[in-house]
């Protein structure tokens, strides 16, 4: 049975059930909540993306909605002991708007800064981008989707005039011939999507990984490229070069759908295989069974993901990768293409409809007048009072509490502390700040450090939409009430609005959020005005773009025309660069961090989850033993990892499956345990992605 | 006023050498001088194009014009007025610099042989070296069954093999008893000789070249050992020399090329040299990795981003890589300190010799398909210290990297071993599940939700659950 003929609430005493989806990553498995007397419980349900699959955190998700450490009450600092005390919400909302206004007064509309996540609903993501642009008119507002896929999406952008992460229904990756995944561990990432990896396999179809580890995705390959960090740039130029050479481009299809080949052509003409073979690690062999595995597949599907993407060259690696699949012709070829594995819930979502420090509701530009105009009129505001665009994620949260930048920051659903690069620098960015206010249902390391910290309600407790990593919009449902004292994100947006005595307070109800937002949408690149609540419901999802209530979605682009002016593709000459920090004798190791099963983002929630703790209790530092051996370490024994720019410790863990030129620790864990203390907060110049896949470390015996 | 800086020579060092200066956006007036009149090109991709796999677009390069860069092509410079700070093209046009840079490259070596004179070569005689080189073997390929090679280096028995690939019937004459002896030994250049018969190309080895006749229709090679070889063309590849005219009618200090000193500047500071035609501490490279290093020094230096750069020479890797052939050799293979390690499997053409001092590779050979050449190639580019057990990089991955096996059956694996990886459930569980009273396999699933994340357990759940329906009968039956 699908979602679209069971009823979507069943009403009544207990149980009490609704289908919505997991509140982790971008999968966003279809799963069952029911409400028994000894709680929430989590059911199997058959929707396309996940068939009934479900990891361990999706099973184990409604465990935090009655957790001990759940928070219902807002916190206020006390200004007497410096710590965190229960408040009501007027004294909480009043200190927030108090501190607003003083800051504002003080240093001007643009020293209030929000920060979002790509966790938020499309409603609330909308929201708060409205509520920045409108009630509070900061040009501040960027979210953590910067960290997560905004290198493929500018990339995506350039190349197609769109940036839908993946371009087809997942289902398209169970009849792929050939399946590249570029950094890329979907075994552990978003564990489901791997039946379609198991059925592409099945099928005969050959599975190839890069990525510097020996994950539990690249064990299940046929091939495996162990490249080095940060050469994933030369290995896809090194690819086309053979592409080339072998005659398997499509030359019909470069000069029939796409522009600017030549250029790339004679870039790619000095990317010999045995130039990015010593670069890279990669055996020119390898080189070219991928290629080889590419080109003459019927059906071939190039994917990239975090390990390509978060460098200051994400969006040239991308580019590359990008330029490799359409001079092979992939792009709009059935069951063929490019695409990007989104990484957050509602990564895809946050990031079409205003969240974005340059975007406004319908993946529009805040530059672009007409785009100001058709926003400002939903919104009932003049276009000319609309901000300007802001500063991507890393340079906001590095200016913070500076003379230069903002003096108060709201977040809401993001644990930067946790999960930004050079994170003790950004920690120590927050606390120079007047304001610091964060939203959320647990006190994160970076509610910890908030002046007012305000109780938000779970995704088991609100209604919404997400967009999944296919474009697809769901529905989210609501289980029951928050519990008493806890409020919506939507609510505390209208309550704050409305003490603020701004004008543009939004609704707090998200359908009525819903249908602006439709309105707001209309006529962009990511055009909703199509979708309904009831229309995603009775389809298993609605693949945006979907401009008319009785017009058709898109869960296909690109079968005929890109999304650029003149309809064809944009290839982007793309050169390797170094790192931003190569290794040197005093840092010697390359350094690169990525996640386990068990937790998710920066462990906020799965690490109060028994059952996930059990699984995955600590942080690690993972070393090859041959280097284990040279720094005299045995399994288990705490290293400190040291870079230029702090240092962490946590235990080693020996494992051959990583190169031994290279050490990995998951990003999960805050405190002296936390990954991002070392890495680079270089960024790439188009995305802002900051370089948290690579730099120059040390290990050492603390 | 911006600085002048002239470059001469378009080929990989001196287009490269725009292209840096470019890339730093400095206040450069930049004018490229090339001989040839086309635009840059990938020399390296010349043997592709002789296999005629690719087309002569294929092998341009990227060209930085515009933007501070003047490009002028089928431009010879015919002097270096040095007093006046201007060379002088044989179009007449004399261009000032401020700073010169010569990459003039390398010309190819015409044996001194009786039948060969370098200035009118036969027209079935051509070297392997350009572009234009390449049209006119082109030319004669399409008509030609049979061709010669002279010199069994690297860049013969690439010509070679690229004339093998559109079907030639083709013989290498090399004077040494074994081919590339450069770059390999003995038994490496033996088994490389056997692959490439295989390939249809003929090895003559241990014979030097007496002579050439060369007619309208044919060529004919004399050898030492008396016999003679007859083909439809013959290719020269017998080294090349550094292309040095210019400098050492300037007065600059040469010797077998321009030399230079770690900043590539010349005995004339105003001058730099790189590339083929500079000489730095003894050494010619002619290859193109040092030439793009030396563009880089160069470009860091002129631009002022880095003025106390200095040229690093780093270890060679040669690589000769074609359908058939995959061999990577690097450092001196004649002898040196250390222990050598070989692993040779002469049946499928692998070969594999190690020499490794100081706990760092020293030299390698790696011939035929051996997974370990990238690991091999960057432990020796970027000396770091080998793995404990060496035998990793004879045999590849399948040493150290290996993933334990499953274990044959349920009984034998631990209770603590991890089944489902998605739902961390380990083997004792399901065991515990089952003697809980869960009698089939969706009920084990469903209660710990073991094969329920990416579902490629649930063999492993089945094969389980399939055991102890066997193993604990009791238990069933009650």
């Amino acid at each position: 049975m699908t979602d679209g003929v069971r009823p979507a609430t069943r009403p009544g005493r207990t149980p009490r059930e609704v289908a919505t989806h997991c509140p982790y990553c971008a999968l966003q498995c279809g799963m069952i909540l029911r409400e028994e007397t000894d709680g929430v419980t989590v059911l199997p349900r058959q929707f396309p993306t996940n068939r009934g699959g479900l990891c361990q955190k999706g099973w184990t998700s409604a465990e935090l909605l009655d957790h001990p450490e759940r928070l219902t009450t807002p916190l206020l600092r006390d200004p007497s002991t410096g710590e965190l005390r229960p408040a009501s919400w007027d004294a909480a909302l009043d200190r927030i708007v108090t501190g607003l206004h003083d800051v504002q007064q003080r240093h001007g509309r643009d020293a209030v800064a929000v920060f979002g996540g790509g966790g938020l609903t499309n409603e609330k993501a909308y929201a708060l981008g409205r509520f920045a642009r409108v009630a509070l008119r900061t040009r501040h507002i960027d979210y953590n989707g910067r960290f997560c896929m905004s290198s493929a999406a500018a990339a995506g952008m350039r190349a197609f005039g769109v940036d839908r992460g993946l371009p087809f229904p997942l289902s398209d990756l169970g009849r792929a011939d050939t399946l590249l995944l570029v950094g890329a561990n979907p075994a552990e990432t978003m564990p489901p999507l791997m039946r379609w990896l198991t059925e592409q396999r099945e099928r005969g179809g050959r599975l190839i990984v890069i990525d510097p580890r020996v994950t539990a995705t690249a064990r299940q390959a046929d091939l495996h490229l162990q490249a080095l960090p940060g050469t994933d740039l030369a290995v896809a130029n090194a690819l086309l070069h053979i592409a080339l050479t072998e005659g398997y481009v499509d030359a019909d299809y470069i000069a029939t759908r796409t522009a600017g080949f030549t250029a790339v052509r004679r870039t790619v003409a000095s990317w010999w295989p045995a130039r990015a073979e010593a670069l890279s690690g990669v055996p020119v062999a390898d080189l070219e069974e991928t290629a080889r595995a590419l080109a003459t597949a019927q059906r071939a599907i190039i994917l990239t993901a975090r390990g390509a993407e978060q460098h200051a060259k994400g969006v040239d690696t991308v580019s590359g990768f990008v330029n490799l699949a359409l001079a092979l012709g992939l792009p709009g070829r059935p069951g063929s293409g490019y695409g990007c594995l989104t990484g957050q819930g509602n990564g895809q979502g946050g990031r079409e409809h205003g969240q974005k420090a340059d975007q406004l509701p319908g993946y529009r530009k805040i530059d672009d007048l007409e785009a100001r105009a058709h926003v400002a009129r939903v919104w009932g505001v003049p276009a000319d009072e609309l901000p300007g665009p802001g500063v991507p994620a890393y340079q906001l949260l590095d200016s913070l509490g500076t003379d230069q930048g903002p003096r108060a920051l709201l977040v809401f659903g993001s644990n930067p502390v946790v999960s930004a690069p050079r994170a003790g620098r950004i920690e120590s960015r927050l606390r120079d700040l007047d304001l610091l206010v964060v939203v959320d249902f647990l006190l994160s390391e970076t509610a910890a450090l908030a002046d007012v910290v305000l109780p938000t309600a779970q995704w088991a407790e609100e209604d919404g939409t997400m967009t999944n990593l296919e474009g697809r919009v769901l529905r989210r449902r609501a289980l029951r009430q928050p519990p008493p004292g806890v409020r919506t994100d939507l609510t505390i947006l209208a309550d704050l609005s409305t003490r603020l005595e701004l004008r543009g307070g939004g609704s707090a109800d998200p359908h009525t959020v819903f249908e602006e937002l439709r309105r707001a949408s209309a006529g962009g690149l990511a055009d909703y005005a199509g979708i309904s609540w009831d229309r995603i419901d009775a389809a298993d999802g609605v693949f945006w773009p979907c401009p008319a209530d009785d017009g058709p979605d898109s869960p296909r682009l690109f079968t005929d025309r890109f999304a650029t002016p003149d309809g064809l593709a944009r290839f982007h000459p793309v050169e390797h660069r170094p790192a931003a920090e190569e290794v040197c004798p005093e840092y010697p190791l390359h350094f690169t961090t990525g996640r386990v099963l068990a937790q998710y983002q920066s462990g906020t929630q799965t690490r109060r989850v028994a059952a996930l703790r059990r699984a995955a209790p600590d942080a690690f530092v993972e070393l090859h033993p041959d280097l284990a051996e040279r720094l005299g370490v045995t399994d288990g024994e705490p290293v400190r990892v040291v870079s230029r720019r702090g240092e962490f410790q946590a235990p080693a863990r020996l494992s051959p499956a990583i190169r031994s030129d290279t050490v990995f620790a998951p990003f999960h864990w805050g405190g002296q345990a936390r990954a991002n203390s070392v890495t680079n907060d270089a960024v790439d110049p188009v995305s802002g992605m900051p370089e948290f896949k690579i730099c120059a470390v040390r290990v050492e015996k603390p | 006023m911006s600085q002048r800086v002239v470059v001469v020579g378009n080929g990989m060092a001196g287009s490269r050498l725009a292209a840096e200066l470019h890339a730093r956006g400095e206040d450069l007036k930049v004018t490229v001088l090339g001989a040839e009149p086309h635009r840059a090109y990938n020399r390296i991709m010349l043997s592709n194009l002789l296999a005629g796999k690719i087309g002569e677009p294929d092998v341009e390069l990227a060209e930085v014009a515009g933007r501070g860069v003047d490009l002028r092509t089928g431009v010879t410079v015919s002097t270096i007025d040095r007093a006046s700070g201007q060379v002088l093209t044989d179009d007449g046009d004399r261009i000032p610099y401020d700073h010169l840079v010569l990459a003039t490259g390398s010309r190819a070596v015409v044996p001194p042989l009786p039948g060969l004179d370098p200035l009118r070569l036969p027209e079935r005689v051509i070297p392997f070296r350009t572009l234009d080189d390449c049209r006119r073997i082109l030319a004669l390929a399409g008509h030609a069954r049979r061709a010669l090679v002279l010199g069994g280096g690297l860049l013969g028995l690439e010509a070679a093999r690229g004339l093998a690939a559109r079907g030639l019937d083709v013989g290498v004459v090399h004077r040494v008893p074994y081919l590339m002896e450069r770059q390999l030994d003995p038994a490496a250049g033996a088994m490389l000789a056997g692959t490439l018969t295989g390939l249809g190309v003929t090895t003559h080895l241990a014979v030097a070249p007496t002579g050439v006749e060369a007619d309208a229709s044919g060529v004919r090679l004399a050898l030492s050992d008396g016999r003679s070889l007859d083909a439809d063309l013959l290719l020269l590849a017998c080294g090349v020399r550094p292309d040095t005219a210019l400098a050492a009618a300037a007065g600059l200090a040469v010797e077998r090329g321009v030399l230079v000193d770690d900043r590539l500047r010349t005995s004339d500071r105003q001058i730099s040299a790189i590339g083929d035609c500079a000489q730095h501490q003894g050494t010619l490279t002619g290859l193109v990795a040092p030439a793009w290093a030396q563009a880089r020094v160069v470009a860091q230096v002129l631009t002022g981003q880095d003025p106390l750069a200095r040229y690093q020479p780093r270890p060679v890797v040669t690589r000769l890589k074609a359908a058939g052939i995959d061999l990577a050799a690097m450092g001196d293979p004649t002898g040196g300190p250390g222990e050598e390690l070989t692993f040779a499997d002469p049946a499928r053409g692998t070969y594999a010799w190690l020499r490794i001092h100081d706990e760092r590779l020293a030299a390698a050979i790696l011939l035929g398909d051996n997974p370990s050449v990238g690991t091999v190639i960057q432990l020796f580019d970027r000396g770091h210290p080998v793995p404990g057990d060496r035998r990793a990089l004879l045999l590849g991955r399948a040493v150290g990297g290996a993933v334990a096996a499953p274990a044959a059956s349920p009984a034998l694996m631990p209770d603590a071993t991890t089944v489902c990886q998605c739902n961390t459930v380990s083997k004792g569980a399901l065991v515990h599940c089952w003697r809980g009273g869960a009698r089939t396999l969706d009920a084990v699933v469903a209660q710990t939700r073991a094969g329920t994340g990416c579902g490629s357990c649930r063999d492993a759940v089945a094969g389980i659950v399939d055991w102890l329906s066997r193993a604990d009968p009791v238990e069933v039956g009650r």
